[in-house]
């Protein structure tokens, strides 16, 4: 092998460079396990099924926005026939009022930036601790 | 094989590779093989093959310096002489080299030869595979680097500043990220120059179409699970920590596009070390652009010169002295 100084340097940079995740994740002790969610509440059905709302309620709070916002419409039929004011403050965090147990701990773990506290009031979060201890 | 040939036939693979892993999660319930087995494969594969690739091009010895220059070289004290583009020392190489991987200087070069009026020929720049080219590259390594916030935990602040900065505008939610935009307008406009000028089709091979239309199949993917058919991030990501923590866990439900997705991805790094793709290492490799320009003030020798067997003037005296003495002959040495 020629230059071979160079070469192993080049490699150990390359390895270095791949292997990122596995030494980054090994010295921070990281696991697999997502986070745990505390709701808030002991409603079981959110607007729609569980899984929807896992994956897509950026959309539907994207849908609800214009709704409000731009046709004035405040009423939202859901898939199951129940209608629900369309209403980040009144309606979502009426159950899902602990903001950094339950949105925070997803959108930190995958780094989603939600806009909503952008204009939106989050759930005050002292009454939250205050219940939480009791 | 015909261009229009290979272009069908690396179609078909890439859509053959989509229906395997669509065939494999959601219909036979393969997640172990696709989210586990394969991506460990791929990554094995990707790393040992580039190292291998490097290794036997290392022990291929240089024979020559023959940078490929294209400014004044060094030589009398008093004609300036260009570093960069003729190098004459170490500088000048890390300096030319560095332009070369970060901004693709020899493709900015490129020109085009056309008959305007009458028989002389025109040359003109002709900077759009540059741009197309750089606008891939970086969109990628951009596209690349934000991924790692799937694949550990607690995301690195960089991370988070570049989804940031790339999601600037703040289109649609969830927000539309720039450089996917970029990565798939510029490895189409890749891949139609190829298919739409003639003399591009006539060289261009399966082994060209088919990264493209891999990599476009990725990002094709890629923005379809961000944005139209949702997947559970979270289940996703703890696929991904499992993997390189060397815990894997296989979350039951992740949806079939992620692991088209993901098997796509796997084929690309399997395919990386065996294919062009290796210009990424090749480049640094390239004695053309690695070495200086330095032909007349340093020797160069050749490495794979072996030692001469010679015999000297002294020697054959030795040999045959006594019978030069008799023929008469004058001899150096008594």
């Amino acid at each position: 092998m020629y230059d071979a100084g160079k070469i192993i340097v080049g490699i150990v940079i390359f390895l270095g460079a791949v292997a990122f995740p596995f030494w980054y994740n090994a010295g921070k002790a990281a696991t697999p396990t997502p986070p745990k969610l505390e709701v808030g509440t002991t409603e079981k059905q959110c607007v729609e099924s569980t899984a929807y709302m896992k994956s897509s309620h950026m959309q539907l709070l994207d849908q609800w926005r214009d709704e409000v916002v731009r046709n004035g419409k405040r009423l939202y039929v859901s898939s199951t026939g129940k209608t629900y004011e369309m209403s980040l403050q009144n309606t979502c965090t009426k159950c899902h009022s602990k903001k950094e147990q339950f949105c925070d701990r997803c959108h930190n773990y995958v780094d989603a930036a939600p806009k909503c506290w952008d204009c939106h009031v989050p759930p005050p979060e002292k009454k939250q601790t205050a219940r939480s201890t009791n | 094989m015909n261009a229009w040939t290979s272009l069908f036939a690396s179609l078909i693979a890439v859509i053959a590779l989509v229906l395997v892993a669509l065939f494999g999660v959601g219909a036979i319930g393969l997640d172990t093989l696709f989210g586990v087995v394969i991506p460990y494969i791929a990554i094995a594969v990707f790393v040992v093959g580039i190292i291998y690739r490097i290794l036997e091009w290392a022990k291929v010895p240089v024979p020559f310096r023959i940078p490929t220059t294209c400014g004044q070289g060094k030589s009398l004290p008093w004609i300036k002489a260009d570093n960069l583009e003729s190098p004459y020392n170490t500088w000048g190489v890390i300096g030319r080299m560095a332009l070369e991987v970060f901004l693709f200087r020899s493709l900015f070069r490129n020109t085009k030869a056309e008959l305007r009026e009458g028989p002389n020929v025109t040359y003109g720049s002709a900077k759009w595979l540059w741009l197309g080219g750089i606008a891939f590259h970086y969109a990628f390594l951009t596209i690349v680097l934000r991924h790692i916030r799937f694949f550990v935990e607690p995301i690195p602040s960089f991370v988070e500043l570049l989804s940031s900065v790339d999601g600037f505008f703040q289109l649609l939610v969830p927000t539309v990220f720039l450089t996917d935009i970029a990565l798939l307008a510029a490895a189409t406009f890749l891949f139609l120059r190829r298919v739409f000028l003639p003399q591009l089709r006539y060289i261009s091979l399966a082994a060209d179409f088919f990264p493209l239309l891999l990599i476009l199949g990725i990002a094709i993917s890629g923005v379809l699970m961000r944005n139209v058919w949702k997947v559970d991030l979270l289940m996703v990501k703890q696929l991904a920590v499992g993997l390189f923590t060397l815990h894997p866990t296989v979350p039951a439900g992740i949806s079939s596009i992620f692991y088209v997705h993901l098997f796509l991805v796997c084929v690309l790094l399997v395919y990386f070390p065996f294919s062009k793709l290796m210009h990424a290492g090749g480049v640094f490799l390239s004695p053309t652009r690695n070495t200086a320009n330095v032909n007349r003030m340093e020797r160069y020798v050749n490495p794979w010169n072996y030692p001469v067997k010679v015999h000297s003037y002294a020697e054959y005296e030795d040999d045959f002295r006594e019978k030069m003495k008799e023929a008469g002959i004058p001899v150096d040495k008594e």
